[in-house]
């Protein structure tokens, strides 16, 4: 009972109630015959969207595949002769790893390198916690003698990628809502404020991250000199901070500087004073404004964290990426496919975890989105 | 009419010069002048507007949509600045708005994340700020007992209905014991039967605590219930006091006196007779 309750709340959570539910009638017979439109709606419709993509998918990924594969063998026929030709048309066919053509992998293949990078990290983790055992007395008597101590310097394993990622989202994610909260409250107060600083929004606002990276680059870079630590990771956060704030700014200025007034009218009738009045009436009712702004920001901070980690060397799902896209193995297609589910997978659980916050401190229950 | 018509039972003004020199006023309005400057010109909302409302009187206006009474009212509560001629609280000039004048609003505007209680809390702890927590506690909870909600303290704004919503801000405007009480159509946005019972609660309140209460109401019934006074406003622009009805029935009134009375026909083809025309 307690299990299919923390269930019903995951899917919920998930936003995938009406299907469970459906499927748990159908199961306990409690179907009844005028509920089969909402079978079809809820269990049939979505299941047979998720056959449409992946046959789609495989669908595109064989042709691709065709393609790539006689392109190889005319292009061994033009430039070795027929020989050649029929020693790569055998080869592609036995499915030896030297000679498969390169291209949009088959959902089995993203399905394989799934469970090959998830192989990997577990490796990797006994590799680490092996070497952290053999090392372990030994730094101790280092860090006695006010030496360092000696740490894994592996390669880090998938996990450690998205784990890194989701550092530096959730750094640049709080930097966003530090510098953009206070700053939205106030110029939200003011309206000289708000005219005044409406150009630096709007002509920020559509800065795209590679150039916001440039800049946090060009002043970290001096600030930074003389520290030997690596800067990437100040780079990269810095810069998902600044591309992600501006939802967060504008909503908090617009939240703080549309309170309805019939609320401003009764602080002004109790004579509130202006803390009072920011914090008893003004940021509660904004506070849903904020909200819709932080879950944005949310989203385009993991969005852009990618394609900066990407530039700014990082380590991360973005250096990931492209270091297999470089790469250019036989398998670097289907690792970057996995990247690109886990990266959309974790943007929408973030989402959706922010929106369960949101809907928490929404005074108005209608208000859900 | 002249708008410096004054009560039978307060002739110690000076009418002559509209000087008044009781100690009984409570709100004084002396050439009241309401302008809104337009690309065409002045518009003039209110002007020369006399009215004296005396301690413990329960005064209802009414007039004609957009004549400006809540204008009046809003001047009053020191939410909207006055152009001309002042507006006194006990000999004293308003300066802006302030916990002296209670208002009840046309919408409840409560804190809709605040519980009824937090939101009466609101003002109390305003208002008495040297009184312990336990103390202000008690005031908000006997005034929301007194309007019916001693059920709903903990209950936020939202989860109220649209009647209890503005019985918390009756509540909250009793529980600041303001010297002057305005009510802007406070029940207009209700049905009949819950408007019926919210002037019930409100007359039985305010018998209690005797606020002078200065209500503006659209409904000639309501405002014959209520009031020691009927004001009646000319139409706009320049609206000023058209006529003003005594309504001499005893207090308490329960509705059922008030409509068998013999005068209350009397009083209310008064009001319509100036409505219509």
């Amino acid at each position: 009972m307690k299990q299919s309750m923390t269930l019903g709340k995951v899917t919920k959570f998930i936003g995938l109630a009406g299907f469970l539910g459906t499927v748990k009638n159908m199961f306990t017979g409690k179907l009844e015959k005028e509920d089969f439109k909402n079978f079809l709606r809820k269990v049939i419709v979505p299941l047979a969207s998720i056959f449409l993509f992946f046959g789609l998918w495989y669908l595109g990924s064989k042709s691709l595949y065709n393609i790539e594969a006689e392109h190889r063998i005319y292009k061994a026929l033009v430039e070795q002769g027929p020989t050649e030709a029929e020693k790569v048309r055998t080869c592609i066919a036995s499915g030896d790893i030297s000679c498969q053509p390169n291209t949009l992998p088959s959902p089995a293949q993203v399905w394989e390198s799934y469970k090959m990078l998830l192989a990997d990290h577990y490796a990797i983790s006994a590799d680490k916690q092996a070497f952290k055992e053999k090392t372990a007395a030994l730094n101790v008597k280092r860090i006695a003698n006010g030496e360092a101590p000696i740490v894994y310097t592996g390669r880090p394993s998938f996990v450690d990628q998205i784990l890194t990622s989701l550092k530096t989202v959730f750094a640049g994610f709080l930097l966003a809502l530090f510098i953009a909260v206070p700053i939205g409250i106030v110029i939200g107060l003011s309206k000289t404020l708000r005219s005044s600083v409406n150009w630096i929004i709007q002509i920020f606002k559509p800065v795209s991250p590679v150039v916001w990276l440039l800049l946090v680059f060009m002043i970290v870079k001096t600030l930074n000199k003389d520290s030997s630590g690596d800067s990437s990771f100040i780079i990269s956060f810095i810069s998902v901070g600044l591309c992600s704030m501006w939802a967060t700014l504008v909503n908090t200025a617009m939240g703080v500087s549309s309170v309805d007034k019939d609320y401003i009218n009764v602080a002004k009738v109790l004579k509130l004073g202006p803390v009072q009045k920011v914090f008893k009436v003004i940021l509660p009712s904004s506070l849903p404004l904020i909200f819709t702004g932080l879950r944005i920001t949310l989203s385009v901070a993991w969005m852009v964290l990618i394609a900066i980690e990407l530039l700014a060397q990082s380590p991360g799902l973005g250096s990931f990426v492209w270091e297999e896209f470089q790469n250019g193995a036989v398998d670097s297609n289907s690792k970057i496919i996995v990247a690109m589910f886990v990266i959309g997978l974790i943007g929408f659980l973030l989402d959706r975890i922010m929106l369960t916050i949101q809907k928490m401190i929404s005074f108005n229950k209608n208000d859900g989105i | 009419m002249s708008s410096t018509i004054i009560d039978q039972k307060y002739r110690h003004f000076d009418i002559e010069n509209g000087i008044v020199y009781s100690s009984d006023v409570m709100l004084d309005l002396s050439k009241l002048k309401k302008v809104y400057p337009t690309p065409k010109g002045d518009h003039v909302v209110l002007e020369d507007l006399n009215l004296q409302i005396m301690k413990e009187e329960f005064v209802t206006i009414i007039g004609h949509s957009g004549c400006g009474k809540t204008t009046m009212l809003s001047m009053i509560a020191g939410l909207n600045p006055i152009s001309g001629g002042n507006i006194a609280v006990l000999g004293h000039h308003i300066k802006g708005p302030g916990p002296d004048r209670g208002v009840i609003f046309q919408s409840p505007s409560l804190m809709p994340w605040m519980t009824s209680l937090q939101n009466v809390m609101l003002g109390v702890n305003q208002v008495f700020p040297h009184a312990t927590k336990a103390q202000r506690t008690d005031i908000a909870k006997y005034y929301l007992q007194k309007v019916g909600l001693e059920d709903a303290f903990n209950k936020k704004a939202t989860e109220l209905s649209q009647g209890m919503q503005q019985r918390v801000g009756i509540a909250r405007a009793f529980a600041i014991k303001p010297k002057v009480l305005l009510l802007d159509e406070p029940f207009g946005m209700l049905d009949s039967l819950t408007r019926g019972e919210l002037q019930d609660i409100l007359i039985e309140i305010w018998n209690k605590e005797k606020i002078t209460a200065v209500m503006i109401t659209h409904d000639v019934d309501e405002a014959i219930f209520l009031a020691d006074r009927v004001v009646m406003m000319t139409s706009g622009p320049k609206a000023k006091i058209g006529d003003i009805l005594n309504i001499d029935f005893e207090r308490p009134r329960t509705r059922k006196a008030v409509l068998e009375h013999n005068d209350y026909y009397k009083y209310r083809k008064h009001l319509i007779d100036f409505l219509e025309h």
